[in-house]
């Protein structure tokens, strides 16, 4: 408990100690240690994968008995319905699902701490405004709002992390105002305006650093979800149709009637790999939040 | 009722209201304004002459100034007027009028089961915290929590569907079939229901779980838990008259929050087992880029979690003594 002692206010120096901590503490955590473990097995994958397994989109299957075919010497997993290597493809859609993961959850914490402080920091009508428009999206039923956005503003990889990104902020958002409006009231904030600091600067320099290890846990349980809205998108048939991800080769073994032709080389090896990914971080953000979360500790 | 408590119902159906007309500009900025003008997706199809366009634009009302047609577009929702679905040539309030039911009638069935099994497994892990059974509940809740719902729908398709013939993997009742009796008709629907309410109770399960077992693990830490312990109450009293009284209030928000979930999933189910319900539509609409179909369904999704999430507002004035003795 010594990482959440540090993680206190007025002791910025401590903070780079605590994340560490909190790391540390995470990985003496059996669930939170398969996590790393998996997330670990997924990055290599996808890293060195595609290196030692190039996947050629255009290596199709001279005659029909190549198409949908099970696992043979040459395609350890088969082949899907353009009679391409199921298993290459597989490490191939690792990148995509990472990528976007990772990039629309950069944008829905820039946009949910942006929202969230200048929500809590500023007392006028736009902190008003601004809390009614998080209240907003998070009653709106996030799939159906990107399904919309996405079948009207188009399917390229960039809008995809955009609209994910752009939908999924609005928790980050709460955790981070009720954080702020605690803060704000503190002392050392107090001395902060009376020593003449702006406001910009007090919630910059000396209250974000503050709220930040709060939001790490979600930070890493909002990459999951952005994985999952990714591949669900795609399943759907709004991925990107130029780039290989494991909801784009679901979405083909779906309307190929992979499972019905029991064609279960197709199916399984994609969603396994989402679910090792999205497992990974879901077991490392409960870790986080047991660990980071005041509420929460001691359980 | 005291004077707060028609306050805070006041205030609630205040936002309610805000809530929803934001839904609907939103939805008619998104449509309208957007690249979604309906004359623009249409001559993108056909050859038209300028002329045919502007007597379309004419007749869509999209050469009027853009807050007459916002007007418009407001007296059109509240008259139920939806529009023309592009693909179905039937008017759109019609279509979702059909399958709205068929979507009630297997999400009713998966709630229940996901809120009273996600309940009774959260409680049973906290009363036993820290032991294995608590530690495997935990593990087990964060991996079903972590699948994807579409995938775990085909998985199940092929494993009981196709490798053991077991159950029916598409549609809500057989297509064709004539039943000798009403209940033979039943048992027909009630076996196209079991593998997509498996799948929907199965991905949303662990999220009640841990919100129960979360909750109820706080609440038991309590000194009024303390004081009926020493009261000499027996274990189970305690545990379930005490502890999972008191614990049930996040449970009750997570369950408004669980109706934008099961939206979500019931989208990838219906689309999975070829459900002909309200995500099969939207489905089917995005594929076909039938905007009108999208765009109402969209609304109707959008009313349907605000509606909830007032009801647990509502609940509330019952359940919590904060708010009810105010």
């Amino acid at each position: 408990m010594s990482a959440l002692a540090a993680a206190a206010p007025e002791q910025d120096r401590g903070r780079v100690a605590a994340a560490r901590a909190a790391m540390g503490l995470a990985w003496s955590d059996p669930i939170g240690r398969v996590g790393f473990l998996l997330l670990a097995l997924s990055v290599a994958l996808a890293v060195v994968g595609p290196v030692v397994f190039p996947f050629d989109p255009t290596a199709v299957g001279k005659t029909a008995a190549d198409i949908l075919r099970g696992p043979t010497a040459a395609h350890w997993l088969g082949t899907d319905e353009l009679g391409r290597d199921v298993f290459r493809e597989t490490l191939a859609g690792a990148q995509v699902s990472l990528l976007v993961g990772l990039l629309a959850t950069a944008i829905s914490m820039v946009a949910g701490t942006a929202v969230g402080l200048s929500a809590g920091y500023s007392r006028g009508w736009l902190g008003g405004l601004m809390m009614r428009v998080t209240d907003f999206f998070l009653v709106i039923p996030t799939l159906p709002l990107i399904i919309v956005l996405a079948a009207v503003v188009g399917q390229s990889l960039g809008v995809i992390i955009l609209v994910i990104g752009l939908t999924s902020w609005a928790s980050t958002a709460r955790i981070v105002r009720s954080q702020v409006l605690t803060l704000r009231e503190r002392v050392f904030v107090e001395r902060i305006r009376a020593l003449g600091a702006t406001d910009w600067r007090i919630a910059t320099v000396h209250i974000l650093p503050n709220v930040l290890p709060l939001i790490f846990a979600n930070t890493v349980l909002v990459i999951a979800g952005s994985i999952l809205a990714e591949a669900t998108l795609a399943f759907l048939g709004l991925g990107d149709p130029t780039h290989t991800s494991w909801g784009t080769m679901l979405h083909s073994a779906f309307t190929n009637g992979a499972s019905s032709r029991g064609a279960w080389w197709y199916l399984v090896p994609p969603g396994i790999g989402i679910v090792i990914v999205v497992l990974a971080f879901t077991l490392i953000g409960y870790t986080l939040d047991r660990i980071l979360n005041p509420r929460l500790r001691n359980r | 009722m005291s004077r707060r408590r028609v306050r805070y119902l006041g205030s609630k159906i205040a936002q309610v209201v805000i809530t929803l007309l934001a839904v609907a500009t939103f939805n008619f900025l998104l449509f309208h304004v957007l690249p979604g003008d309906p004359v623009r997706l249409q001559a993108r199809a056909g050859h038209l002459q300028p002329e045919d366009i502007a007597r379309l634009r004419e007749l869509y009302g999209l050469d009027q100034p853009l807050y007459a047609q916002y007007f418009v577009y407001l007296r059109d929702l509240l008259t139920g007027n939806l529009g023309t679905s592009f693909s179905f040539r039937e008017p759109v309030a019609e279509l979702l009028a059909q399958r709205l039911l068929n979507t009630v009638q297997l999400l009713a069935l998966a709630t229940v089961l996901v809120i009273l099994i996600g309940i009774v497994a959260g409680v049973i892990a906290a009363s036993r915290r820290g032991s294995r059974l608590d530690a495997s509940t935990v593990v087990t809740s964060l991996f079903f929590w972590s699948l994807p719902t579409f995938w775990t729908g085909l998985v199940l398709i092929f494993i009981f569907g196709v490798y053991l013939h077991w159950l029916p993997i598409s549609g809500a009742s057989t297509p064709g079939a004539h039943f000798k009796s009403f209940w033979d008709g039943a048992i027909d629907s009630l076996r196209h229901m079991i593998l997509p309410t498996i799948t929907l109770v199965l991905v949303d399960i662990g999220q009640f779980v841990l919100i129960t077992r979360s909750s109820l693990v706080d609440v038991m830490t309590e000194d009024f838990i303390l004081t009926a312990k020493a009261k000499g109450l027996s274990r189970r009293r305690v545990l379930w008259g005490h502890g999972v009284r008191n614990a049930l209030l996040p449970v009750v928000t997570a369950s408004a929050l669980y109706v934008a979930l099961v939206i979500g999933g019931a989208i990838q189910v219906e689309t999975v087992f070829s459900w002909p319900g309200m995500g099969e539509l939207i489905y089917d609409a995005v594929l076909k880029r039938d905007y009108p179909v999208i765009e109402a369904t969209f609304l109707l999704f959008a009313v349907t979690v605000i509606l909830a999430n007032f009801l647990s507002d509502l609940l509330y004035l019952w359940i919590d003594p904060r708010v009810r003795n105010a």
